[in-house]
């Protein structure tokens, strides 16, 4: 049973207030995509064992989508950020870097 | 015989009596007494039968971790099964039946099976049942669902109420021992927010059985003081009666609150269910205290050491008149002084060590007992009673020295941390080879949200196993846990004891006759020879050898058995103790009552019940409602002694001939507005509707990005930037969510607003040839074809009621769909009733419109489409546009395969014989796929019989679709020959839509 | 026809009813459904120019971040970073919803009369806290002065803030009755928490 501080509201949100939306970060693919960049954007996640970003709403709450760095093994989550973002705050990267070394990065 | 003594007892109050039953015999006991203090006072060791062999089960420990004692509580409504009487109070008018015999307790016939015990080793389960095929289902199942099994299901809906609370706070402590408390003192002195929950009624835990002096009083005057100080503290919550059952991610934490347990029909909740966010949480759950192996420990007499004391000192109860004390460690000693101490019996301490000199040794020999160091137990002497033991040497293999005669024989094997809590979430241990336990290793801690230790151990389930080391190792707990300065714990007298000395086995040298009556695991019947078999048949990983002996399964959970079943575990393969771990410790750490899970959430409240503004009316008028998402919506109206089927044909004749109402409330109503409304919308559906005109209505569509059809709806444009979306009943809160994920997530810089207004909305379909007049008789605007055409909207009122109309038609017939302000949606179709009454208005439900729709050759989605179809699939393509560069699920929908000739498209389907293909029917094809079942080349989707054409219809996919118009196909049809239709058009009545127009 | 106000369709007063028709219970804590209210959601962004005057010509205070400002029979509460809820009287609702719309022209907003959408509770005494502790994930002792918390209330969405003696919770209307048996349910005489 998680609980994410929903960066719009300032609320520490029990799991039960939110809704999942999976990979953070993907880039849509419309028409005039090839059947790879297609198949990447619908169908390819990656499902680390490690740090992970990932969308979540807070439906019962704000009602807004945020984005979460969440490490997926211990649960550690490193920090949340709203969905206009097109990458993690630099701040997070760096954080998460100084805790996890071996990381490669959100891409 | 175990009886009650005539003085002591420091939880009870002799002068409040309480009668209950067990077995239907009255006894007595006193108020502070659990179930099993009360039993053993009345002499009752003997509390079950074991779940494999059906041996005789007495009384073995005072707590949490009793094998044997579980009971039925109750009767009828309140049955409960499976309650441990070593945690049950007594209080009057209990009732208790032992579980797991047959017929009675003291003759049970499934004993049979402890006479072939040597056929039903470890593992017999896998073994045995596996062959013949048929006597699984025939024999074997049917026997061990009569023999086996713990207590009963109750079969009445249980009379109690139960609920469930939240609560916040900065340091949890469970355990109301001297550590917990502690602990609570330093987490609360910085002013923490602290909760401390205790299982027992009482705080304190061993200590003042146990007999310690903290600051110079006794244990128990300490806790007393202590508690009193922490109830005072206004940033402290004391609860007892209240179990922690386990520690999930990020801190969370379930307790079960035991709030009229013991006073049942009060009026209170049963049972509370707490559901507690700690920022941190002190494990102070104490230790639990390991039985010996030697042959015949399971037999009833035989106790924890530490047991035989707590019924002594905390209720007065002598478990028997003569105890043999067994040992690997000086522990022990103090309940043979205990014993002594009461008048009673013991006739000698066997000490499996060589030597025995410590204080509490030599207190012991002052008080005259006798002490036989270096000495085990062979052989345990009775049958449903201990009658004596058979003394050998610790390093021999069990030749009987000499027999002592006695009715008790109180064991210890050490004492291991309860970790439950450090583990749930993953809190590593370490083997403390000195003390021979498993401890929370504090490098490697289970994680919080913040990276950082979630569960703090404290004294004894830190390893810290006596007082004054508990006491100062809480205190730091309590401090770290709540991030405040460390304070002064507490001083206790030093304990001087002497280490303990792992034994695992006794004797050392046990032949496997007398392992093979080692009991590790008394509940399930595993004993020292099975787990060795298992090693034998190369079982290394413990948890295949817990799952194939049954060894620490049901509810045991790793309390009982787990050190000693490992540890002869390790011998047999020749490992060391840490290199073979422990199985995984999972919550509950006992058994949470289901009710107390389910909380509110029954009868009435069971689930969200969503019910539009009419639902009363519908209710007072013979509707039959069926389940839509959480709404309810009437299927059909009954009348007279019709049944569903003949109303719904009423309905539908009536609505085509006359006029029909319908409650569409449930719909959903999304407005979107803003300068990008339109340009989004144009994303959302595959056709247009930037381009629809203020006014108007339009059909549309919405895709997932997979392309494949996810809702449907008619569009109006209320103004230049104001749209309203409707959506499918169930679709309401999914398209509101799917909408703000898109405008949130990837067009954050699109300006566009959304709000959902379902509920502020009662709608109403008035449909039929006679639906103008009805709304012209109840007066206000003009709904004339010329004012109010085809798929367009006006706004006015009627009857003067504020109201906007849609004139849409999901029937085929002239149709109106009257929105209303969801306060004045009771009154409008009260109005709309009376008003038809001389048209022949009637309401109609779900059901008559699922069939006018289909008659119209209409898809419905989660009929027509079950997530796999693309609307090309059914025929409309006439609602995609061609024009657009993009919109969600037009990629998806370029995939080769969506286009194949291949696909299953829509149809319509008429049986040659008029009857009505099977809901879910498939369309036979030539030949056998490779699993040798039939093919299919497609199936039906919408099957209705129509009074209108006074036939069957369907709608269906099919390969080939209306491309095969005219062919006959063969449907399949259970317990029946195929059923044959003909492939035709799905507009089935009015192709040419005259009706729209009345 | 094109004016965004005539978008809503406003309810007079006369005849509205609640979703349950006022029912009350008394247990440990006093519960009863009120209202009908006029409510009003506004999405808008807070920097908007002139919010804060279209708010005060109805008598309203724009909220700062999960607060809400009641004031007698009136109340403006943040709903979220660009949406609001406006509480008024039920008879004014229409034209503080036209009014509304009329200072904010021109600026990309949504207002939606949803007063027929909504139930309200009232829960009340000195232990009107506890009700909520039993089916809020929401920590009551950390409520803050004029906190407006959107939760859940066991299984359905759920706002709450602290008012007069107890609580003002608002839940949808469908499931009024719903939320009617949840409170009675919790505020039963003999399961107070403490």
């Amino acid at each position: 049973m998680l609980t994410l501080e929903c960066p719009y509201c300032g609320v520490m949100a029990d799991e039960t207030e939110l809704t999942p939306g999976y990979e953070a970060h993907l880039k849509r693919f419309g028409p005039g995509s090839t059947d790879e960049e297609f198949e990447a954007y619908m169908f390819a996640r990656k499902n680390p064992k490690g740090v992970h970003f990932e969308r979540w709403r807070h439906a019962y709450g704000c009602g807004k989508w945020f984005l979460a760095a969440r490490d997926t093994a211990t649960l550690e989550v490193f920090g949340t950020y709203p969905a206009q973002s097109s990458a993690p705050p630099q701040a997070l990267q760096d954080k998460i870097k100084a805790k996890r070394p071996d990381w490669k990065g959100y891409k | 015989m175990s009886t009650r003594l005539s003085k002591g007892g420091r939880l009870i109050d002799r002068s409040a009596a309480v009668e209950f039953t067990f077995n239907g015999k009255r006894l007595r006991g006193f108020k502070g007494d659990t179930l099993a203090a009360s039993l053993l006072a009345n002499d009752q060791m003997l509390v079950g039968r074991s779940f494999k062999y059906h041996r005789a089960r007495g009384i073995v420990a005072s707590g949490a971790e009793e094998p044997n004692a579980l009971m039925n509580m109750g009767a009828g409504a309140r049955l409960e099964p499976n309650q441990r009487a070593t945690t049950t109070e007594t209080f009057d008018g209990l009732s208790a039946q032992s579980q797991n015999h047959w017929p009675s307790l003291d003759f049970d016939v499934g004993v049979i099976n402890n006479a072939f015990s040597r056929f039903l080793p470890g593992g017999f389960y896998y073994k045995t049942f596996i062959h013949p095929r048929f006597a699984w289902k025939h024999v074997f199942e049917p026997f061990i669902r009569k023999s086996a099994g713990l207590g009963k299901a109750p079969t009445e809906m249980d009379a109690d109420r139960y609920e469930q609370a939240y609560a916040f706070c900065d340091v949890l402590v469970a355990g109301g021992g001297i550590a917990g408390l502690q602990a609570a003192l330093a987490a609360a002195s910085g002013g923490a927010r602290v909760m401390v929950l205790e299982q027992a009624p009482h705080w304190g835990g061993r200590a003042p059985v146990d007999g310690d002096v903290i600051e110079g009083i006794p244990a128990e005057a300490w806790v007393k003081n202590t508690v009193e100080t922490l109830e005072k503290m206004p940033n402290v919550t004391m609860r007892s009666r209240c179990m922690v059952a386990g520690v999930y991610d990020h801190s969370y934490v379930l307790a079960e609150d035991r709030v009229a347990d013991h006073t049942p029909g009060d009026g209170r909740p049963k049972k509370r269910l707490w559901r507690i966010r700690a920022t941190r949480i002190v494990a102070a759950t104490g230790a639990l205290e390991r039985p010996l192996s030697f042959a015949g420990n399971d037999i009833p007499g035989v106790m924890l050491a530490s047991a035989v004391r707590d019924y002594v000192v905390n209720w007065a109860v002598s478990p028997g008149d003569r105890t043999v004390v067994v040992t690997n460690n000086d522990d022990a000693y103090r309940t043979a002084i205990a014993l002594k101490e009461a008048g009673l019996a013991v006739p000698c301490i066997v000490d499996a060590r060589a030597q025995a000199d410590g204080a509490l040794p030599t207190k012991a020999r002052a008080m005259g007992i006798r002490i036989e160091t270096g000495k085990a137990i062979a052989k345990v002497k009775g049958g449903k009673r201990v009658t004596g033991v058979a003394l050998c040497m610790q390093a021999g293999e069990g030749a009987a020295l000499e027999e002592i005669s006695c009715d008790v024989v109180a064991m210890s094997g050490g004492w291991s941390p309860v970790v439950h809590l450090w583990s749930h979430c993953g809190g590593k241990l370490i083997w403390d080879a000195a003390a021979a336990m498993f401890r929370p290793d504090a490098a490697r801690p289970p994680i919080s949200h913040d990276g950082l230790a979630m569960v703090y151990p404290a004294g004894a389930a830190n390893g810290a196993l006596h007082a004054d080391a508990a006491l100062q190792d809480a205190a730091k707990a309590g401090a770290a846990a709540a991030g405040a300065d460390p304070i002064a714990a507490a001083q206790a007298e030093p304990r001087d004891e002497a280490p303990l000395e792992p034994i695992w086995v006794m004797p050392q040298g046990a032949g496997v006759k007398l392992r093979a009556k080692m009991w590790l695991d008394y509940q399930n019947d595993v004993k020292v020879s099975d787990v060795q078999l298992a090693a034998r048949e190369g079982y290394e990983s413990v948890e295949h050898t817990k799952r194939y002996t049954t060894l620490g399964m049901a509810t045991d959970q790793g309390k009982l058995s787990n050190i000693n079943g490992l540890a002869v575990l390790a011998n047999a393969l020749n490992a060391e103790i840490p290199n073979v771990g422990t199985t995984t410790f999972r919550p509950p750490y006992t058994p949470v009552t289901l009710g107390a899970l389910a909380g509110e959430a029954r009868g009435e409240i069971f689930q969200p019940l969503r019910r539009t503004p009419m639902h009363a009316w519908h209710e007072a008028h013979g509707a039959y409602f069926e389940p839509v998402g959480l709404w309810r919506r009437p299927y059909c109206y009954t009348r007279g002694g019709e049944n569903h089927a003949q109303s719904v044909e009423r309905e539908i004749l009536n609505t085509r001939g006359n006029v029909g109402m319908l409650d569409a409330s449930t719909l959903g109503k999304l407005i979107v507005k803003g300068p990008d409304a339109g340009r989004f919308l144009d994303m959302l559906y595959t056709n247009v509707m930037s381009n629809l005109g203020i006014g108007k209505c339009r059909y549309g569509l919405m895709c997932n990005e997979n392309g494949f059809l996810s809702d449907d709806g008619v569009v109006v444009r209320l103004a230049e930037d104001t749209w309203l979306c409707h959506t499918t009943t169930g679709g309401a809160e999914r398209i509101h969510a799917h909408m703000e994920d898109w405008l949130q997530c990837e067009w954050w810089d699109w300006q566009v607003y959304t709000a959902n207004v379902t509920e502020e909305y009662a709608q109403i379909a008035v449909a039929g040839p006679k639906s103008r007049a009805l709304l012209e008789k109840l007066g206000g605007m003009d709904v004339s074809a010329e004012t109010l055409p085809f798929m367009t909207f006006a706004e006015g009122t009627l009857a003067g009621l504020p109201v906007r109309v849609y004139r849409i038609s999901f029937s085929g017939e002239l149709s109106y769909e009257i929105a209303v302000p969801a306060s004045h949606g009771l009154a409008l179709w009260d109005k709309l009733v009376a008003a038809g009454a001389d048209l022949g208005v009637q309401p109609y439900g779900t059901e008559a419109m699922h069939v006018m729709r289909a008659e119209k050759g209409f898809i419905m989605i989660g009929d027509e489409t079950d997530g796999t179809v693309v609307p090309q699939d059914l025929n409309l393509g006439w609602a995609i546009s061609k024009k657009k560069a993009d919109y969600l699920g037009k990629r998806g929908q370029e995939r080769s395969y969506l286009s194949s000739p291949d696909r299953w498209k829509l149809a319509g389907f008429e049986t040659l014989d008029g009857s009505v293909i099977p809901d879910g029917a498939y369309i036979l094809a030539q030949g056998v796929n490779a699993n040798g079942q039939g093919n299919t080349q497609g199936r039906v989707t919408s099957t209705y019989y129509s009074p209108t054409l006074k036939k069957g219809i369907a709608m269906g996919l099919i390969k080939g679709g209306m491309d095969r118009l005219g062919e006959v196909v063969e449907f399949t049809k259970i317990g029946g020959a195929p059923v044959k239709a003909r492939i035709v058009d799905p507009v089935f009545y009015d192709k040419e839509g005259a009706r729209n127009n009345g | 026809m094109a004016d965004p106000v005539s978008t809503i369709v406003s309810a007079p007063v006369s005849a509205a009813v609640s979703a349950l028709g006022n029912p009350s219970f008394e247990g440990f804590a006093s519960i009863r459904e009120i209202g009908p209210l006029g409510m009003i959601t506004l999405r808008v962004k807070p920097d908007v120019p002139g919010l804060a005057e279209a708010l005060q010509a109805l008598g309203l205070t724009l909220p700062e971040m999960r607060r809400i400002v009641v004031g007698g029979d009136r109340a403006a509460g943040w709903m979220g970073p660009d949406e609001y809820l406006l509480v008024v009287p039920y008879a004014e609702v229409s034209a503080a919803v036209a009014r509304l719309s009329d200072s904010l022209k021109g600026q990309h907003h949504l207002v939606a009369d949803v007063s027929d959408a909504r139930a309200v509770f009232r829960i009340s005494g000195a232990k009107a806290d506890q009700v909520l502790r039993k089916l809020c994930p929401a920590d009551l002792d950390r409520l803050e002065p004029g906190e407006l918390r959107r939760t859940r209330a066991a299984q359905v969405a759920a706002a709450f803030w602290h008012q007069d003696d107890g609580f003002t919770l608002v839940c949808f209307r469908s499931v009024a009755g719903y939320v009617m048996g949840l409170l009675q349910n919790a505020a039963q005489p003999g399961s107070e928490l403490w």
